[in-house]
């Protein structure tokens, strides 16, 4: 149930984010679907690929995919027990995440160009800083809630933790969804200007199928990120699944429309402030951490 | 110990963080602002009526005056006067900094887990948080180059004190309360003139430059 709606719906969540930029800068913005019709315009193409390329760089895309899908069925939404959820689920989370990351790396490397070693070192070093973050904010859950599972942590996290670590765990997230999901103030996804690029430069030299699966893991890594975040940004948990769950869906609209938000009045940082900003919110997860402790 | 005090406290551990991870002078010298007025609103909560309340609330408006509204003012024209807006090449970098920061704040909530503390009990977030505050102030001190924000790690020091005594003293008279008031408001404005003079003599508020004067 959550996995199905996690695939159904995040490509809406990346645009709903483009709507609300548009509205901020007083624009129509693309219509609702775009992103479902682009990605079904590119896996209608050909793929072209360079004779440099080996198989990794067929096998990145389709396995940051599965890997995605994968730590997608693990994800609570909104204090509904996940789709497959068992005592240490989040360590294999953390790890499908980063299997994702790393062979988005390895097709990128992959290729030999130069421009997207520059990318994927970039992206290795984001990731590196926001692990850590990511994991201290896990830690912090399951040590309020005493338990090692995604769905346990999320259960009600209003019992085990108290309000101000909670918030300090949401901004936390946040920055990390931010910075794992390349968005303004990390990255911008809207550019194209070469030197500029992180995430973006990754995924040149893919185009046709492997770019729409690129696409699709992107955002729904983006959803489960967002998911997360809303678990904790929004603790409330009443009775009956469908009512939690349509809480959970609104504590992720709501998180598109504030990037959006945070989108249209940010620039992007300067690479060197990028790793404080990350080890900022390692900090935040860890004082929460250890504000659960005492 | 109430909800809104336990975010009063967390609120005054971030603001020593940002304070730990920032080199721009004027940010700094508003979230030290903003600590010393969520400081203020510390004794408002510890409830009480009558005579007692309105001792919190004269305490809490003469803080919140002199911290929120008038050091901030001072600060900020010395900091024109003086023409300095970063902190340039800190002894301690700003994630270094961070970092360090969080150690502190382990050590703290470590040392209040233990330290036995005679009287009444006392919550031990308030004693991890002022002794954390103590610990930001004094490594600003030491690993920032500029006046500026010595004088600002002099003032995130006494707001950790201030905690801790809020917290640790049943009762502190309203008089004692205000001549600490005046004695710091006394202590920045001499600062802040030192500052201006230094900055005038010299060209530069680089405090470690000062220690090859000659008499």
């Amino acid at each position: 149930m959550n996995l199905l709606l996690g695939i159904l719906l995040a490509p809406l969540l990346s645009s709903l984010i483009l709507r609300t930029k548009a509205l901020v800068a007083g624009r129509q913005g693309p219509p609702w679907l775009q992103p479902y019709f682009d990605i079904a315009k590119l896996l209608q193409k050909g793929a072209v690929y360079s004779r440099t390329a080996t198989g990794l760089f067929v096998a990145g895309p389709i396995g940051a995919l599965s890997a995605t899908l994968l730590a997608a069925a693990l994800i609570p939404l909104g204090g509904c027990q996940a789709s497959v959820s068992f005592e240490g689920d989040l360590f294999l989370f953390a790890g499908l995440l980063a299997a994702a990351r790393f062979l988005s790396i390895l097709a990128a490397l992959d290729v030999g160009l130069s421009f997207e070693g520059m990318g994927a070192s970039r992206e290795a070093l984001y990731g590196a800083l926001a692990e850590p973050a990511l994991f201290l904010a896990l830690a912090a859950g399951a040590r309020g809630s005493g338990s090692l599972s995604l769905s346990g942590i999320f259960a009600s996290p209003l019992d085990g933790i108290a309000a101000p670590a909670l918030a300090l765990l949401a901004g936390a997230l946040l920055v990390v969804a931010l910075a794992e999901c390349a968005r303004i103030p990390f990255d911008d996804p809207a550019t194209h200007l070469e030197l500029t690029m992180v995430h973006e430069v990754m995924v040149l030299d893919h185009g046709g199928p492997d770019l729409a699966f690129i696409e699709y893991a992107s955002s729904l890594k983006f959803w489960i990120l967002g998911t997360l975040l809303g678990g904790f940004a929004m603790p409330i948990r009443i009775g009956g699944s469908l009512a939690n769950a349509l809480l959970g869906l609104g504590a992720v609209a709501a998180l598109g429309v504030a990037i959006g938000a945070v989108e249209s009045t940010m620039a992007r940082l300067k690479l060197q402030r990028v790793p404080q900003l990350l080890v900022g919110a390692g900090v935040l997860a860890a004082v929460a951490l250890v504000l659960g402790m005492r | 110990m109430n909800p809104w005090g336990e975010i009063i406290l967390v609120f005054l551990i971030l603001a020593n963080l940002r304070l730990l991870g920032s080199s721009r002078l004027v940010g700094s010298i508003r979230v030290v602002a903003a600590q010393g007025a969520a400081l203020g609103l510390l004794p408002l909560l510890s409830g009480g009526s009558g005579p007692i309340a309105l001792r919190a609330a004269v305490i809490a408006a003469g803080t919140i005056l002199l911290k929120g509204v008038i050091f901030p003012r001072l600060l900020l024209r010395t900091m024109r006067g003086v023409g300095v807006r970063h902190e340039m090449e800190p002894f301690v970098g700003y994630t270094s900094s961070l970092l360090a920061g969080f150690a502190g704040l382990a050590i703290s909530f470590w040392i209040a887990s233990r330290m036995p503390l005679a009287g009444r009990q006392i919550p031990a977030l308030v004693v991890s948080t002022a002794l954390f505050t103590i610990l930001t102030g004094l490594f600003l001190i030491a690993a920032r180059r500029t006046a500026l924000n010595q004088v600002l790690g002099f003032l995130v020091l006494e707001n950790g004190i201030y905690v801790f005594g809020l917290s640790a003293v049943e009762e502190v008279p309203l008089l004692v309360e205000l001549g600490v008031l005046l004695d710091l408001f006394v202590a920045v404005f001499v600062m802040g003139i030192a500052i201006y003079h230094i900055s005038r003599e010299f060209e530069h508020v680089d405090v470690d430059e000062l220690d090859r004067l000659k008499g």
